[in-house]
C-alpha cells in the first residue's frame, strides 16, 4: 500500500470521525485557586464525554458541583489544567475569540445592559464574529437574524426594548442572538433559571427543535431533574467537582445514586414519554 | 430592524457639522468687539480670492489672529474630551465616566506641570521640547486612569460607586499636590492657574495646532476601529469574549488612545469639565448608542459645545472673561447630579 492511500484513507477516515463525534472532553480537570501558593479552593476531577450533532447534553448537579465550570472549560474560557476539549477536531481554548465565537455560542444566565438596545440590535451582535473590519451589517446578516429571531418565536418582539420584555420573552431573544451566530455547539448556562414553567417548556421544546434541524450539538447546564431527563439525551452527572456517571437519562436516573447527589429523599418512576421522572418527596429541604 | 449604514451615518454627521459651522460663525460674530456679518462675509470672500489689500484690518486683527485659533482650539479640544468621555464610560461600564469627573484631567495636569518644571533642566530639541508638555498630561492621564481603575475593582469587578468616588478623591488629592507645586513655584510657572478651570484664551504656537490635530486624528481613528467591540464590551466583558471580542487587546487599545486625548486636551486648555459626559448623554438621547454613530457625533458635538460655551465665556461678562470650564461646570454638574439620581433610583 503507497503512503499516498494511506493518507487519503486517513483522511476519510478523520472526516467519518469528525461527523459523528462533534465535541469531544477528554480527561480535563481544572483547580481553582486564589493564589498559586494556597491548596485549590476548587479542583474539577478528570471528565470525558462525546457529543454528536444534534444531540443535547445536560450537565446536571447541585450547586458548587463545578457545572459552570466545566461549561467555561467547554466555552474556552479557562484552559484545562490537564486533558482537552476538541470541537470538530480543534482545541477549543486556542482558537482566537473570533474563530471561537463563529464556533460557539454561550448563553449565560442573563445579559445586563448599560444602555438600552432594541431588540433587533441585540440579536445582531451575534453577527459580530462573522463581520468584516469595521462591520457595518449586510443583507446577509440582517436575514440571519430575522431567521433567528423567528426560529425562536421571537420575530414580534423585534422592535421592542430589551428591558421592556418579560423574562421568557427576554431569554428567547438571548438565545437567538446565539443562533445568529450560526454555531457549531450552543452552550446553556441555566437558561431557565429565571423562567416560569410554560417558558421554561417553551425553551426547551424549541431547543429540542433546533437542535434536530440545524444539527447544534447542545450542552445545557441545569440543576431541573426534569427538565434534563425530558430534554436531554446524555446526562454528565457532577457532584463536588467529581463527575459521577455519564449516560443517557434512564441509566443515570436512579433513586439512590439521585438521592446521594442532591441530599434529599425522592422517587423515580417512568413517565408517559417514557423518560424517568423525579419526585422530591414533599416536607423535606430540598 | 434598521441596521446603521454608512450612509445614515455620514448624514448624521453632516447635519451635526452644519450646527458646527453656524456655532462657528456665531463664535466669530460676538466678543469684546462685535463684527458685522456682512463684513464677515465680505472679507471672507477677499481671503478666498487672495485679495489681501482689500481685507479689512478688524479680520486679520481679531478673526484671524485672535478669535479662529481660539475656536480651532475649541473645536479640537472639545472633539477629544469628548471622545474620551464616550471611550471611558465603555471602558468602564459606567455612564458616569467622565475624564474630568475620574481625576483623569487632574492627573494629565500635574503630569504637564511636571514637565514644565523638568523642562529648564534638560536640553532638548525645540520639537521634543515642544512634546514634553504634552507627553506629560499623557504620562499623567494614563497613571491616573491606572489608579481609579485599581481603586473602583471589588471582587474583580468594576464597582460603578467605588468607582466615581476613587475618581473624585484621586482628583482633589492631585489638586492638592497642584496647589502645592504651584505655590512653591511661583514666578516659573506663570498663568499655571487656568490648569484648575480650564481656558482656551492662551495663545499657542502654530506647530501645537498640527501636533493636536494629528495626534486627535490618530487616537479617535484608533478608538473607532473597536467601535463594535465596544457595543458588545457594554454587556459585560465575559459576553464580549463570548461573542468573539478580543477583550484584552481593545480595552488597551482604548486605554492608551483616550488618556492620549485626554493628554492632549488638557495640555493645552486645561481641566474642563463634563464635556465628555454631557455630550455623549446628548448623542445618545438623539443617535442611539452604538458606538459606531456616537464616537463620530460625540466627537463633532463636543467640538460644538465647547466652541459654544467659550463664545459664552467670552461674551457674557465682557469686557472680563469667565474661564470655559466654569461654564461647562455650570451646565454639567447639575446634569451628573441628576444622572446619578436616576441611576440609584
Amino acid at each position: 500500500m503507497s503512503p499516498g492511500s494511506s493518507h487519503a484513507r486517513h483522511l476519510a477516515e478523520a472526516g467519518r470521525l469528525a461527523n459523528e463525534i462533534r465535541l469531544s472532553v477528554e480527561q480535563v480537570s481544572y483547580a481553582y485557586s486564589a493564589n498559586p501558593a494556597q491548596a485549590p479552593l476548587f479542583t474539577l476531577e478528570a471528565t470525558s464525554f462525546q457529543a454528536r450533532p444534534g444531540e443535547i447534553v445536560a450537565i446536571l448537579g447541585p450547586n458548587a458541583s463545578g457545572k459552570s465550570t466545566l461549561l467555561k472549560l467547554i466555552a474556552g474560557a479557562l484552559a484545562p489544567l490537564s486533558g482537552r476539549i476538541l470541537l470538530n477536531g480543534f482545541v477549543t481554548h486556542s482558537l482566537t475569540p473570533r474563530t471561537r465565537a463563529q464556533r460557539i455560542a454561550v448563553v449565560q444566565q442573563e445579559s445586563r445592559l448599560l444602555f438600552p438596545a432594541r431588540a433587533w440590535e441585540f440579536v445582531l451582535q451575534g453577527r459580530h464574529a462573522h463581520g468584516r473590519s469595521l462591520r457595518f451589517e449586510s443583507e446577509d446578516d440582517i436575514i440571519i437574524a430575522k431567521n433567528a429571531l423567528a426560529q425562536v418565536g421571537a420575530a414580534d418582539l423585534s422592535d421592542r426594548w430589551m428591558d421592556q420584555i418579560s423574562g421568557g420573552e427576554k431569554q428567547r431573544v438571548i438565545l437567538a442572538r446565539a443562533l445568529a451566530q450560526q454555531p457549531l455547539l450552543l452552550l446553556l448556562d441555566e437558561p431557565t433559571l429565571h423562567l416560569d414553567i410554560a417558558a421554561q417548556i417553551g425553551l426547551l421544546d424549541a431547543l429540542r427543535r433546533l437542535a434536530a434541524a440545524n444539527r447544534y450539538t447542545v450542552v445545557v447546564v441545569t440543576h431541573e431533574l426534569n427538565l434534563a431527563a425530558e430534554y436531554a439525551d446524555q446526562v454528565v452527572l457532577m457532584q463536588r467537582g467529581r463527575c459521577l456517571r455519564v449516560g443517557p437519562p434512564i441509566n443515570i436516573y436512579q433513586r439512590e445514586l439521585l438521592e446521594q447527589v442532591f441530599q434529599t429523599p425522592l422517587t423515580v418512576e417512568l413517565g408517559s414519554s417514557g423518560r424517568p421522572r423525579v419526585t422530591v418527596l414533599a416536607g423535606t429541604e430540598t | 430592524m434598521r441596521p446603521l449604514t454608512l450612509r445614515r451615518l455620514l448624514l448624521q454627521c453632516f447635519a451635526l457639522l452644519v450646527i458646527l459651522f453656524v456655532v462657528v460663525v456665531i463664535a466669530i460674530k460676538f466678543g469684546a468687539v462685535p463684527v458685522s456679518l456682512y463684513a464677515l462675509g465680505r472679507d471672507l470672500w477677499n481671503v478666498l480670492l487672495h485679495q489681501r489689500t482689500n481685507i479689512s484690518s478688524d479680520y486679520v486683527l481679531i478673526i484671524q489672529n485672535i478669535r479662529l485659533p481660539r475656536i480651532l482650539l475649541g473645536i479640537m479640544v472639545g472633539a477629544s474630551l469628548s471622545v474620551a468621555g464616550t471611550s471611558f464610560q465603555a471602558l468602564l461600564r459606567n455612564p458616569l465616566a467622565d475624564p474630568y469627573v475620574l481625576g483623569v484631567s487632574s492627573g494629565a495636569g500635574l503630569g504637564a506641570i511636571l514637565a514644565l518644571i523638568v523642562e529648564p533642566h534638560v536640553t532638548l530639541s525645540p520639537v521634543f521640547a515642544a512634546l514634553l508638555t504634552p507627553l506629560g498630561a499623557f504620562l499623567g492621564a494614563a497613571a491616573t486612569v491606572t489608579v481609579v481603575y485599581l481603586l473602583g475593582r471589588r471582587e474583580g469587578q468594576i464597582d460603578s460607586t467605588t468607582l466615581l468616588l476613587g475618581g473624585v478623591i484621586t482628583a482633589s488629592f492631585i489638586s492638592a499636590i497642584i496647589m502645592f507645586l504651584m505655590s512653591t513655584l511661583t514666578g516659573n510657572l506663570r498663568g499655571l492657574s487656568f490648569w484648575l478651570m480650564g481656558d482656551l484664551s492662551t495663545p499657542l504656537q502654530k506647530s501645537v495646532y498640527w501636533f493636536l490635530g494629528i495626534g486627535f486624528l490618530g487616537a479617535s481613528g484608533a478608538i473607532y476601529t473597536t467601535a463594535s467591540d465596544l457595543n458588545l464590551l457594554l454587556a459585560g466583558e465575559k459576553e464580549a469574549m463570548h461573542l468573539g471580542v478580543d477583550v484584552p487587546r481593545v480595552r488597551l487599545v482604548v486605554y492608551i488612545a483616550a488618556s492620549l486625548l485626554t493628554g492632549l486636551a488638557v495640555s493645552v486648555s486645561g481641566a474642563i469639565g463634563y464635556v465628555g459626559l454631557i455630550v455623549p448623554h446628548v448623542m445618545r438621547l438623539i443617535f442611539g448608542s452604538d458606538h459606531r454613530t456616537l464616537l463620530p457625533t460625540a466627537a463633532i458635538g463636543g467640538a460644538i459645545a465647547v466652541v459654544f460655551a467659550d463664545t459664552l465665556a467670552r461674551t457674557v461678562v465682557a469686557p472680563n472673561e469667565l474661564a470655559v470650564g466654569a461654564v461647562t461646570a455650570v451646565v454639567g454638574a447639575p446634569l451628573f447630579i441628576y444622572l446619578l439620581r436616576r441611576r440609584l433610583a
